[in-house]
């Protein structure tokens, strides 16, 4: 079945239609990376947009369920240039064309997504539609398309329930805003105990259980939306408890000290972007996933100082906070999918905690 | 961390002649970073024996040495030059090896010299197998269970522990050199003794067989400041078992999930990050194909072929970097020269698959063994990049000009189902055409994997190969029963066969569609190729020096300027016997001219390996196969105002008519010119019309009428096809047997030209290269050759100045190149061959092109030959560039041309010289005296004599005079001499002592016994001409080659050979090229 990919400044891309035919509005963003489609697809922080794969040949290896990086996919749509005819991997355990399907997810292939990322690229990040209808007229979608705005997204993401992962090491709160599972499995996998709380849990029940400390996670869209979050943070910030964020953590707390974010042109959506440390000038290849930056000029130098930064555009990649146990980073340690180089974030992280005893 | 300021002289190692397992792709990599180091104001002292090398021209460093690459030469060097630093990680083994001896002798440390790019302790831990193990061990690297055996005994003991079959790994050879799988006790006796002779220390790794898992091989960089990097990954489609250098290669990986992806990535990192390596390194891994079990198979600590793949692959100039990182400066300070906004300190992402496809020499080797193991066999390659798999595999099989064109390119169509089953278990070059066959019968993907270990993934992508030549076959039977070409293939089956890169002529051939048809019917429709960028970085950023390659499913980004004229340079493909680097220095040397000339200028070309690829030296790069449609495609877009042919050898002379049919003006000499000098009949005419007489010969195309010419003329008689390169196919015939054999073999592959039958004459070999400007003619030299005719030009041993011939025959050779390039009206560059016998000079070849033979001669005579002929392509004239024409003074110096063989790593080739080329590469010895000359010659191609002062003569009857003298003076130098029954008779009858040895067939201890027992230096075995009757001779050089003892089948090769010994220099002069 023919599908089309409308894009609100008016291009079309006629593809064929996978996963579900069903017509979806959303952002369109792209992602470089060239393995790691499954952990992209459950990302939770691609809800609400569609993702473009730049690599052209996806599906290769199929499904593997053991790498989802949470329950479900989230993207609302799903942009490939090429699927693959059969995976092959010992792991496989489904072809990518059924749980596309069996997630009800619409997506398109056999269009030409480099085109599409260079406008992408050179007119910043819009969105569209890929729908199977055509339309002889396209003022109608695309007006609807300029009407949309990606909302309520870390609400729909989060845990609806608290859960507890055993341990008996370091007892972590993570606050879920849309958490990818492997920052939960990289604390646990230190031997940490972690309790993972829904977004909209008040600082005083996560600072009533007394954890030794406290994840941010990452999660998806505009992060000056969450204005409820923002002020319970603003709470963990003045509690002694050491904290460690990642992305959209890291921007709320940002946010709640004080400092503003904006958005990119078109994000950082891949694995290969390069992050220096600004204290020992190493630099290191990133897992990054992300549409909305702190601005750096805009943190009070008394509250918290750039730790790292992108060696590529130079926008901020990580704080540090002054006089506190708190550190924070805009792209992913947990990896998955990309470079496993910034695990190391949590060991930082548990010794931290070690050492506020 | 910026530059390091106490580095501000620089020697650079280059890495010799061309040989299998050390090709172009040093060249690329040396030019690069010499270009690079030059760039920070380091002063560049080059040495490499390679005068065919780009890096050895004046403009790229500041010093050039083309002498032999030894550890005398490097220690005078070193003396005379007074580097601060040696480089050593961009000349391959060869130049890595050579550092590691000077380190170890404590020659750079007394003379404060360094080690930049890498430390000596950094190559042994890589390098050095014992050492390298107990690395990775203390990492937590798994490496296959393995033991270092310096004997025979302790590895079939170890081998009993953990069982056959075992791989063998020799310690410090070029391309798996002397290694090999063994299967039995038998089969390891054999590879592992012969791997302990070829190891320079003498040790063979006993490796745990993990043949049939899945090879991967990371490129990964480090700077100072312990920054890493993945430039690429890349996955073998043949299992472990076959030398990456000869599988077909993947990238980036295609069926690894993410967490195989990111554990070998870390672990590559993990590796480079423990080894200290400061520059690039190359990690090789077999990973299990169902489970996460990996070891590590490898670390080159040096930029590599594969590096230099990968930098094609992905834009990313790994050797640009790794000089830089050499210098003292960190990733992140390195800006990417691709997209001039990025910075070295990121890993390239691809939005396109690169395939790689090794060019295999079983063309020119027609007895070797096709087979294909750990021992690298390939001489060059090719690369294709696509948005699909499909595509990129199909753009590598066109590129590699071997007569295929798709997977029903080797025909097995006429084996039994039993004979194919037999065949794929066959791991050889024409597998993928073996599995294809095995589709097209209903063999299930399953079995064809369980025979090949192939994953099948690639499988189905050969599937859908095969299922679209069934769709055109389909379309062709409808086309037969009469239905219209657009109905029998709709547009949509033919945008389908496109995107998977379908050629229109194998389009045609199935649907039975004239192929212009085919063309038309895909213009109507809107199907043509369009071009996408490699900018490094999947779209990302805007790149402002990409390349670009086709497609067929999206739009084009390639745009067209004409704000200046804009010239085409066609490459010269893969490398191959016959047409080698040199033809790669002729592009690169004309693309900046032609730029200088005020040009734009535009590359096509496929080769991963060469210069001419590299990103920043033309200005638009095309990496495509060049073939008539692919290259009309680029036409169609970039409307070229002319095209230039002569320099791209073989491959580029190939496409002249169907540029001009694409309207693209040739500059220079003009088609028919060239087509005059290639066809036979007119050439005749010209030579008629000149009076310039030539070998009786006469123009056939069967057997029978090569016999009655061959009657006609009197044999020996030359038997050749017309249009080729490198005297392929070409032969000596001495009676009607050996015709039939060599029309034969001719005949294997269609002829679309005669055969030519000529007489055979024996005599003085000498050749020519000349610029032509349309009135006047400069001719910078006349070479001469050692090898009398017979022996084809690129295997024998040239002089410059000729040495050996009179002052009428100069005369008469001028006269004949003047004559003969006016008739043929060339502009730009014109090669000749002559014969000398006696008074008479004929001509036996012409080339309307630039040879072999050009940047050699042009470094010795300090004449630059290409730019020249290039100007005067563009319209100057040699006297307003500043040249008396005519014959140029000799230079004061003697250069020899030495051909050097990669006969050790093709099992069952015949190393017997010929008409047919055989020789990979070449160096030089330049000196003020002959002798010396010839001595470094030899000393640079690895013949360094005498050794133990034993050595085998056997000589036909015929040579049985000439050999005595030679034998004397081998005598006189100190060597005892073996030889047949017959040959020891002449000698011992002329006074020169020879013990006479039993022969093959004899009992032991026989010649061959000899040959085996190590203490031989030298074999001299002049074998019969024609086809060989006699299997003896073949069985005695094959095994002498594989034990790594020198052989001559020429006598004038062998009298030089101790012309040079006789002269042995103390000392050695070494001579600054840039200074000629």
């Amino acid at each position: 079945m023919k599908a089309y990919l409308i894009l609100e400044d008016g291009t079309v891309f006629t593809g064929i239609s996978i996963g579900s035919a069903r017509e979806v509005i959303s952002e369109i963003v792209f992602n470089t990376s060239m393995t790691g489609y499954l952990e992209v697809l459950t990302d939770p922080s691609y809800a609400g947009q569609a993702v473009v794969m730049t690599y052209p040949l996806i599906g290769n290896y199929g499904i593997c369920h053991e790498d989802m990086e949470s329950l479900k996919p989230w993207p609302d749509g799903y942009i490939v240039r090429e699927l693959s005819r059969i995976p092959s991997n010992f792991r496989s355990e489904d072809t990518i064309q059924h749980f596309l399907e069996k997630h009800d997810i619409p997506g398109i292939c056999g269009i030409d997504t480099r085109a599409l990322t260079k406008i992408l690229r050179e007119k910043g990040t819009m969105n569209g539609m890929i729908t199977t209808k055509e339309y002889a007229d396209l003022s109608q979608p695309i007006s609807r398309m300029k009407a949309y705005r990606v909302k309520g997204v870390v609400m729909a993401t989060t845990t609806k329930e608290k859960y507890v992962l055993p341990g008996v090491g370091k007892r972590v709160a993570l606050l879920d805003l849309g958490a990818k599972k492997n920052i939960a499995r990289s604390l646990h996998e230190r031997g940490c105990q972690v309790t993972v709380y829904p977004a909209d849990t008040t600082a005083e029940e996560i600072l009533a259980a007394d954890p030794d400390g406290i994840m941010l996670s990452n999660g998806p869209g505009d992060p000056s939306e969450n204005v409820e979050i923002i002020k319970e943070i603003r709470k963990l910030y003045e509690s002694d408890v050491p904290i460690f964020a990642i992305c959209l953590g890291h921007q709320l707390m940002a946010l709640a000290t004080g400092a503003s974010t904006y958005k990119l042109k078109y994000g950082h959506r891949g694995g290969n972007h390069p992050v220096k440390d600004l204290e020992t000038g190493r630099v290191y290849i990133s897992s990054q996933n992300h549409g909305y930056a702190v601005d750096a000029a805009t943190l009070d130098p008394k509250v918290a100082e750039a730790a790292f930064v992108n060696v590529n555009d130079g926008t901020n990649e990580g704080l540090k906070y002054i006089g506190k146990n708190i550190f924070t980073v805009q792209y992913h340690p947990e990896a998955c999918p990309g470079p496993l180089d910034s695990g190391y974030l949590f060991d930082r992280f548990l010794k931290m905690m070690e050492v506020n005893e | 961390m910026p530059k390091n300021p106490d580095i501000k002289k620089v020697l650079v190692i280059g890495s010799g002649p061309i040989i299998i397992g050390q090709a172009a792709e040093f060249d690329y990599a040396g030019t690069q970073a010499c270009r690079s180091l030059k760039e920070e104001g380091i002063e560049v002292v080059l040495l490499n024996s390679n005068p065919a090398t780009i890096m050895t021209d004046k403009d790229i460093a500041d010093r050039v040495y083309i002498e032999p690459l030894t550890t005398e030469v490097v220690e005078q060097l070193i003396l005379k030059e007074r580097p601060d630093s040696v480089l050593p990680t961009l000349g391959g083994q060869a130049g890595l090896n050579l550092a590691m001896e000077l380190e170890e002798a404590g020659f750079l440390k007394e003379h404060n010299v360094r080690l930049i790019g890498t430390t000596a302790q950094t190559i042994k831990k890589a390098e050095d197998r014992l050492e390298f193990k107990e690395t990775m061990e203390k990492i937590g690297e798994p490496v296959a269970p393995s033991m270092v055996v310096e004997n025979i005994q302790d590895g079939i003991a170890f081998t009993n522990t953990i069982g056959y079959p075992v791989v063998l790994r020799p310690a410090y050879t070029l391309g798996g050199s002397g290694g090999g799988i063994a299967h039995n006790e038998e089969e390891l006796i054999e590879v592992l003794g012969n791997g302990l002779r070829l190891s320079r220390v003498g040790q063979v790794l006993v490796e745990r067989c993990i043949a049939g898992w899945k090879e991967i091989e990371y490129e990964v960089m480090r700077d100072s400041a312990g920054n890493v990097i993945t430039v690429c990954n890349m996955e073998n489609i043949d299992p472990v078992g076959v030398h990456t250098g000869d599988s077909i290669v993947v990238a980036p990986s295609q069926t690894l999930g993410d967490k195989e992806y990111q554990m070998l990535r870390t672990s590559a990192l993990n590796i480079i990050t423990e080894l200290g390596i400061t520059g690039g390194c190359n990690v090789q891994y077999a990973l299990h194909p169902t489970s996460f079990e990996y070891c590590v198979i490898e670390v080159n600590p040096r930029v590599s072929r594969s590096s230099a793949l990968a930098s094609k692959a992905t834009g990313y100039p790994i050797a640009k970097v790794a000089a830089k990182i050499a210098l003292g400066y960190t990733l992140d300070e390195i800006k990417n020269a691709v997209t001039k906004k990025t910075y070295a300190s990121f890993e390239p992402m691809l939005d396109y698959c690169v395939v790689k496809m090794p060019r295999l020499p079983f063309d020119k080797f027609i007895s070797a063994k096709r087979t294909l193991g750990t021992q690298m066999k390939a001489t060059g390659e090719v690369m294709s990049i696509c948005t699909n798999f499909e595509g990129a595999l199909m753009k590598a099989i066109r590129s590699l000009e071997q007569h295929v064109d798709c997977l029903m390119s080797y025909d097995f169509t006429g084996l039994s189902d039993y004979e194919l089953d037999k065949m794929l278990h066959k791991v050889d070059d024409r597998r993928i055409w073996v599995i294809a066959e095995a589709l097209r019968r209903g063999m299930s993907y399953e079995k064809i994997h369980e025979i090949t270990k192939i994953d099948i993934w690639f499988i189905d992508k050969l599937a859908i190969i095969v299922e679209m030549e069934n769709a055109l076959k389909t379309a062709g039977e409808a086309v037969k029963a009469g239905a219209a070409a657009s109905q029998a293939l709709p547009a949509e089956l033919l945008r389908e066969a496109k995107r998977i890169e379908f050629p229109d002529n194998v389009i045609s051939r199935l649907t039975g569609i004239p192929q212009a048809e085919v063309k038309a019917l895909r213009y109507e429709n809107g199907i043509r190729a369009a071009y996408k960028m490699v900018d490094t970085c999947a779209a990302e950023f805007a790149a402002e020096t990409p390349y670009y390659y086709s497609i067929f499913d999206g739009e084009n980004e390639a745009v067209a300027t004409h704000d200046r004229k804009k010239v085409l340079v066609l490459g010269s493909g893969p490398i191959r016997i016959g047409q080698g680097i040199e033809f790669d220095f002729c592009s690169v040397h004309s693309t900046w001219a032609f730029s200088r000339e005020g040009y734009e200028t535009i590359i096509v070309n496929n080769n991963p390996e060469t210069v001419s690829t590299d990103f920043d030296i033309a200005d638009k790069l095309y990496f495509e196969p060049l073939t008539p449609e692919d290259v009309e495609s680029i036409v169609d877009i970039e409307k070229p105002d002319g095209a230039v042919v002569q320099f791209g050898g073989q491959t580029a002379i190939k496409l002249t008519e169907a540029l001009m049919k694409m309207g693209v003006p040739i500059l220079g000499t003009a088609a028919e010119d060239v087509d005059a000098a290639e066809d036979r009949e007119l050439f005749d005419e010209i030579l008629e019309k000149c009076q310039i007489p030539r070998p009786a010969g006469v123009t056939v195309f069967t057997a029978e009428e090569a016999k009655e010419a061959a009657h006609k003329l009197g044999y020996p008689v030359l038997v050749r096809p017309s249009y080729v390169l490198g005297g392929q196919g070409m032969q000596i015939a001495i009676n009607d047997q050996d015709i039939d054999e060599f029309i034969g073999i001719i005949n294997q592959i269609a002829q679309e030209h005669p055969i030519l039958v000529d007489k055979y004459i024996m005599g003085k070999e000498l050749e020519v290269d000349a610029i032509c400007d349309g009135t006047d003619i400069l001719i910078p030299g006349i070479m001469e050759h050692i090898e009398r005719t017979g022996v084809h030009s690129g295997d024998s041993i040239s002089v410059y100045p000729a040495y050996n011939i009179t002052e009428s025959n100069v005369r008469t050779i001028v006269d004949y190149t003047e004559k003969l390039a006016r008739a043929l009206h060339v502009k730009g560059m014109i090669n000749i061959q002559f014969i000398v016998d006696g008074e008479d000079v004929y001509i036996i070849e012409v080339n309307p092109r630039s040879s072999r033979t050009v940047p050699y001669i042009s470094k010795v005579t300090g004449i630059p030959i290409v730019p020249l002929a290039t100007q005067i392509i563009c319209g100057r004239t040699i006297r307003e560039l500043g040249y008396e024409p005519g014959l140029q003074p000799k230079a004061d110096y003697y250069a020899i041309k030495m051909p050097v063989f990669s006969f050790e790593k093709i099992r069952g080739a015949d190393i017997n010289l010929g008409p047919e080329m055989k020789s990979t590469g070449e160096c030089l010895g330049i000196a003020k005296t002959f002798n010396e000359a010839l001595y470094k010659a030899f000393q640079g191609a690895g013949i360094k004599l005498p050794k133990y002062k034993n050595m085998i003569i056997t000589v036909r009857d015929q040579d049985k005079e000439e050999v005595i003298p030679i034998a004397k003076r081998f005598a006189d130098v100190g060597y005892k001499i073996f030889a047949t029954k017959g040959t020891a008779k002449a000698l011992n009858g002329a006074g020169v002592k020879a013990i006479a040895v039993r022969k093959l067939e004899q009992e032991s201890p026989n010649i061959l016994d000899l040959v085996l027992g190590h203490e031989i230096d030298l074999v001299i075995d002049i074998p019969q001409q024609g086809a060989e009757r006699s299997h003896d001779g073949f069985v005695i050089r094959r095994n002498a080659i594989e034990t790594g003892v020198n052989v001559l089948t020429s006598l004038d090769t062998a009298a030089a050979l101790v012309t040079s010994m006789e002269n042995k220099a103390n000392e050695l002069t070494l001579i600054d090229i840039a200074t000629v």
